[in-house]
């Protein structure tokens, strides 16, 4: 056997892979970037799912805004009071954590069948597509597509598309707003988790126009408006809205309401 | 006159004809992982050059090296050790020289430490070039290196616009996602193929 083969193959080795080691280890301690431990340890406490309902590019630039002071240490909305409150500790800051966290809501009731159809639609799977071909595929020009556009882009994968109507978890939903901004009719908004009864519907035209598109639409009536007595309802531009301040949820416009359109939920 | 030849046959060959990922079917890995989005897709062929051409660069001064102890056969282990010590090093110098340029590419460079394209390269050289006597065969290898990059960053980019446009397709769902970006590859992989008529000798 060539012993001197096998230890040259050996040395030659060990020197390579020995300079390469003290080259990094050089390089290690002269390129070594400081980084503040708070943005780590912030990061920690963020859920990680880069949502970006803070406005940041994602958990880690968020956490690095926070420190540098660009962004509110409560601004994380799906983390809540609790990731604000710890966020406020290792900052040594006083987080105000009172405010309720907020969830997305569908404000339509128009599934399939309830609402009528203007056409068949068999192009590309997607709300904004469809909602620019004359009108869309549904009657009522203002409800859910329920091409699950929504559903896409939900950062907590909690929307679901059920008889042509996106359908969101409330469990799931950590408010981080991306499906508002993919809607393209507007018909999901960001509200208190705490408010329970909801007008559902956007539609603004009154009387048959609205009617006539779909079995449950607002159709502007003011029946809720005349029989709550609190006097929190209104009709504005077509639809009835609900004063979430005076409401005291008995139930009575859910009750009273002819197209069925006010809701618990 | 034959070094220009060779240089433009090199640059051919990187591109089309021996493109890395169509018809030598090294660094399928990124190719199909970071084809999402044509601007990532861009990042990682960025990356890619860069460190396939300083690769080239440095196994062509080791190769040598074993060359002359006789111990040729260790290329491999010696080449991905050498790889892995490089891209950890130029990780930790853009990072503290060039922050922004750290952001854009940073996230690539670990991914291509294991990346096969970077190592076939340097074992491609290793048996064309390095053995060669004189200065030409380090001129060769880091031009094979740069042109080989371009050819991946050519297909990864192809492959992204590719895979945006098959987003917003009607696709059967047997075929949604993964199954219809390997035939889209597969077809495009048959296309470069073509390629390989260009030279007929």
């Amino acid at each position: 056997m060539d012993w001197i083969l096998i230890l040259t193959a050996l040395g030659i080795l060990a020197v390579l892979g020995a300079v390469f080691g003290v080259i990094l280890g050089v390089a290690g301690k002269k390129f070594a970037v400081e980084v503040d431990e708070r943005v780590e340890r912030i990061r920690d406490q963020l859920g990680g799912a880069n949502c970006g309902a803070c406005g940041f590019a994602g958990c880690d630039a968020f956490a690095e805004a926070v420190v540098s002071g660009e962004a509110r240490p409560d601004a994380c909305t799906p983390g809540g009071a609790k990731t604000a409150a710890e966020i406020g500790r290792i900052m040594g800051v006083e987080v105000d954590t009172s405010a309720v966290p907020m969830v997305a809501r569908v404000l339509c009731l128009g599934s399939n069948g309830v609402v009528g159809e203007r056409y068949e639609y068999h192009g590309v799977r997607s709300c904004r597509v469809a909602a620019g071909l004359a009108g869309g595929p549904k009657q009522c020009r203002f409800s859910c597509i329920g091409l699950g556009d929504c559903a896409l882009v939900c950062s907590a994968n909690g929307i679901r598309i059920e008889d042509g109507l996106a359908k969101i978890e409330r469990e799931k939903c950590i408010g981080c707003g991306m499906c508002i901004n993919a809607c393209p009719r507007n018909v999901i908004e960001l509200v208190p988790a705490d408010i329970k009864v909801e007008v559902c519907c956007r539609n603004t035209d009154v009387g048959k126009a609205a009617m006539s598109v779909c079995m449950r639409a607002c159709v502007g009536c003011k029946r809720c408006e005349r029989e709550c007595p609190q006097e929190a309802i209104k009709v504005i531009d077509g639809y009835a809205r609900i004063d979430h301040d005076k409401c005291t949820r008995c139930g009575i416009c859910v009750e009273r309401c002819p197209r069925l359109c006010i809701k618990f939920v | 006159m034959d070094v220009i030849t060779n240089i433009l046959l090199l640059f051919v060959s990187g591109l089309l004809t021996n493109n890395f990922i169509f018809s030598k079917f090294l660094g399928c890995c990124p190719f199909l992982g970071v084809s999402n989005k044509v601007e990532t897709a861009m990042g990682m062929g960025l990356a890619v050059t860069f460190v396939m051409a300083l690769a080239s660069l440095f196994t062509w001064a080791v190769g040598k090296l074993l060359i002359a102890f006789d111990i040729e056969y260790l290329n491999t282990i010696t080449f991905i050790l050498i790889i892995a010590g490089l891209v950890q090093f130029v990780e930790m110098f853009i990072r503290k020289s060039s922050p922004s340029l750290y952001k854009s590419l940073g996230i690539y460079l670990p991914l291509i430490t294991t990346n096969c394209a970077v190592l076939g390269v340097t074992i491609i050289n290793f048996d064309s070039y390095v053995v060669m006597e004189g200065g030409l065969g380090l001129l060769y290898s880091v031009l094979n290196g740069t042109f080989s990059a371009i050819g991946f960053m050519l297909a990864i980019v192809l492959m992204a616009g590719v895979r945006e446009k098959l987003e917003a397709s009607n696709i059967p769902k047997a075929l949604k996602g993964f199954p219809i970006s390997l035939i889209s590859a597969g077809l495009m992989s048959l296309a470069f193929l073509g390629f390989s008529g260009l030279f007929a000798s």
